[in-house]
């Protein structure tokens, strides 16, 4: 599997995905840097967390209109996987990439610590390691987390098993509507979410449970 | 000629910055405060002179960038 991790201007979560993502493919990742204008042949492509343009006017709104998010668009229509973790997330829905809007936190503070998930929806490349239902930890780490959408949006998103990952009961760190934690796009090939797997992918960093989503990724594009 | 626009939060959307400052309003003796919205003010200054085609430009640079329209809605001020 062939990847590559955009970095955009105050991106910061670019080199730990660049590390999970070595770790689990055995295969570096190309960094992209964000004034390019074109993306590299990859499977996979990933965004990282961080605060893209210092989060000038919206969170992942500049980044939205960067040069290489037309290129990751195109990308992404023509099949290949994109991975939004955090302001990835955000630069995915300021792209309409994905449905919805992530506003300030419903107690409008920054929140850092981990969070437990529930894996919703286990059809897709990017979960297909889990076990449905399946009870995991990832570090959240954002401000502007609360996934916000129209009762209609959130009703399809669920209706077609788009929403994969939830804050578990009682543990939605942020507001967002129906515990959503993460969701698909329709063709199921940009997952967009804001907890980090990536973080949780070697037991030195205390747990290991992201490393699924890059194995099932792996396993899914060879 | 110069432009002025309000991104505001639409209708329905829970703003809890507005909520946050209409309690602290509260807090410093404002008692007849009630529900308070928080937005943006964006100042554009624009060569174009002619009025008509400068509210289609900027209308676009709001939906194309200024204003996140799936919460947010916009408006626009002109001054020659």
């Amino acid at each position: 599997m062939k990847s590559a991790v955009v970095v955009f201007p105050a991106s910061n979560c670019d080199r730990d995905a660049a590390v999970a993502l070595e770790q689990i493919t055995g295969h570096k990742p190309i960094m992209v840097w964000h004034a390019d204008s074109d993306v590299p042949d990859v499977d996979l492509i990933v965004l990282p967390g961080g605060f893209s343009y210092g989060d000038y006017l919206r969170c992942g709104a500049m980044a939205g209109q960067s040069n290489i998010m037309r290129a990751v668009k195109e990308k992404s229509e023509k099949g290949v996987h994109v991975l939004g973790i955090c302001n990835g997330f955000q630069v995915l829905t300021e792209t309409h990439m994905l449905p919805g809007v992530l506003m300030k936190n419903a107690q409008l503070k920054f929140v850092c610590r981990p969070v437990g998930l529930t894996v919703v929806e286990t059809e897709s490349v990017f979960t297909r390691k889990y076990a449905a239902g399946a009870h995991v930890e990832f570090p959240v780490a954002h401000g502007e987390g609360n996934y916000v959408a129209d009762a209609e949006t959130l009703d399809r998103l669920e209706g077609d098993g788009r929403v994969v990952f939830k804050y578990a009961a009682g543990e939605n760190p942020n507001g967002s509507a129906r515990d959503i934690a993460g969701i698909l796009n329709e063709k199921r090939n940009v997952l967009g979410l804001m907890p980090h797997p990536e973080r949780v992918c070697d037991p030195l960093l205390g747990g290991t449970d992201g490393r699924a989503v890059f194995e099932g990724l792996l396993e899914a594009l060879g | 000629m110069k432009a002025r626009v309000f991104v505001t939060l639409k209708n329905g959307v829970l703003d809890p910055q507005g909520k946050a400052i209409g309690h602290a309003l509260n807090n410093l003796g404002f008692a007849s405060v009630g529900d308070v919205r928080q937005g943006k003010l964006i100042e554009i200054e624009l060569a174009e002179t002619d009025e008509a085609k400068a509210r289609v430009e900027i209308k676009e640079m709001c939906e194309k960038l200024l204003a996140n329209t799936v919460i947010e809605k916009f408006d626009i001020e002109l001054k020659v």
